[in-house]
């Protein structure tokens, strides 16, 4: 149940980055990214990395996206179908192609599984706790203190630096 | 978990190609940075996934990090879009080369 689970949202993972960069129109692009980053946070909560997955949840398919959404209707970019240099198989943008990558996806993925890769599959791993909240915080707040208080020094620097740009005048 | 390692670390190898191919090819300035969003997120699902099957939690605070940087990256990276925007009338890479000559 779990291994089909995980395929399921790896399928929609990977068709959906394909869609990102196959189709020509950048407001379809966006919304296919917060759907392959909903399944990947899917993925993330069947690794028992809960933490990360509401993270991925809260951050990328939110914040970020919903900023690349704003900067796309903000500057109202062209989609770039008929641009010549754009070599002809980024022109069709449709989901049939998406299809057949998606069925090459899993021949492929079907090879590496049975094929000399397979000496390195583990054995069975007992679950763990250490995806949980508790645990990934009381390593940020021991071993990772001085990174962490430097990350928020890092978004104060990005924040100023933002503005800077993004202002027509300071 | 039955998944084992090496098919979760095809699909990240899977999904990194497809960033790197959409920054190659596209011409669009906010298409590639979605590009490289995802090139981001296939290390990110690796270092989770080894995270998982090593039974260490220190992947996982990688990850947090590199969502940290991501989110600032993705705030200066616009930000730089937008004033070119303003400057050349274009979001199309093939169309700024000032750098150039």
């Amino acid at each position: 149940m779990t291994a089909s689970l995980f395929y399921l949202f790896a399928v929609g993972l990977l068709g959906a980055s394909l869609f990102v960069v196959l189709n020509p129109n950048p407001m379809y692009s966006v919304v296919a990214l917060v759907f392959g980053f909903a399944n990947l946070a899917a993925i993330y909560f069947l690794l028992e990395a809960y933490f990360i997955g509401a993270l991925q949840v809260l951050v990328y398919a939110g914040a970020i996206m919903v900023l690349f959404l704003f900067v796309v209707m903000l500057l109202n970019v062209q989609s770039d179908a008929d641009h010549p240099s754009l070599p002809r198989v980024f022109r069709i943008g449709s989901w049939w192609f998406g299809a057949l990558a998606l069925v090459f996806i899993g021949l492929f993925l079907l090879l590496v599984g049975r094929s000399a890769l397979a000496l390195l599959a583990p054995s069975e791993v007992p679950p763990t706790q250490i995806g949980s909240v508790s645990q990934v915080g009381e390593a940020l707040f021991t071993r990772y203190l001085l990174p962490f208080e430097l990350a928020s020094l890092l978004l104060t620097v990005a924040l100023i630096g933002t503005v800077f740009l993004a202002k027509k005048k300071i | 978990m039955v998944v084992p390692l090496h098919h979760i670390i095809a699909i990240s190898g899977l999904l990194f190609t497809i960033g790197v191919v959409g920054v190659l090819f596209r011409r669009s300035a906010i298409i590639v940075f979605m590009s490289v969003e995802i090139m981001l997120n296939a290390v990110n699902l690796a270092f989770v996934a080894f995270s998982r099957y090593h039974g260490s939690v220190d992947g996982q605070v990688f990850v947090f990090f590199i969502m940290t940087l991501a989110a600032a990256e993705v705030a200066v990276g616009l930000a730089i879009i937008i004033a070119l925007y303003r400057n050349l009338r274009t979001a199309d890479l093939s169309e700024i080369h000032e750098l150039k000559h």
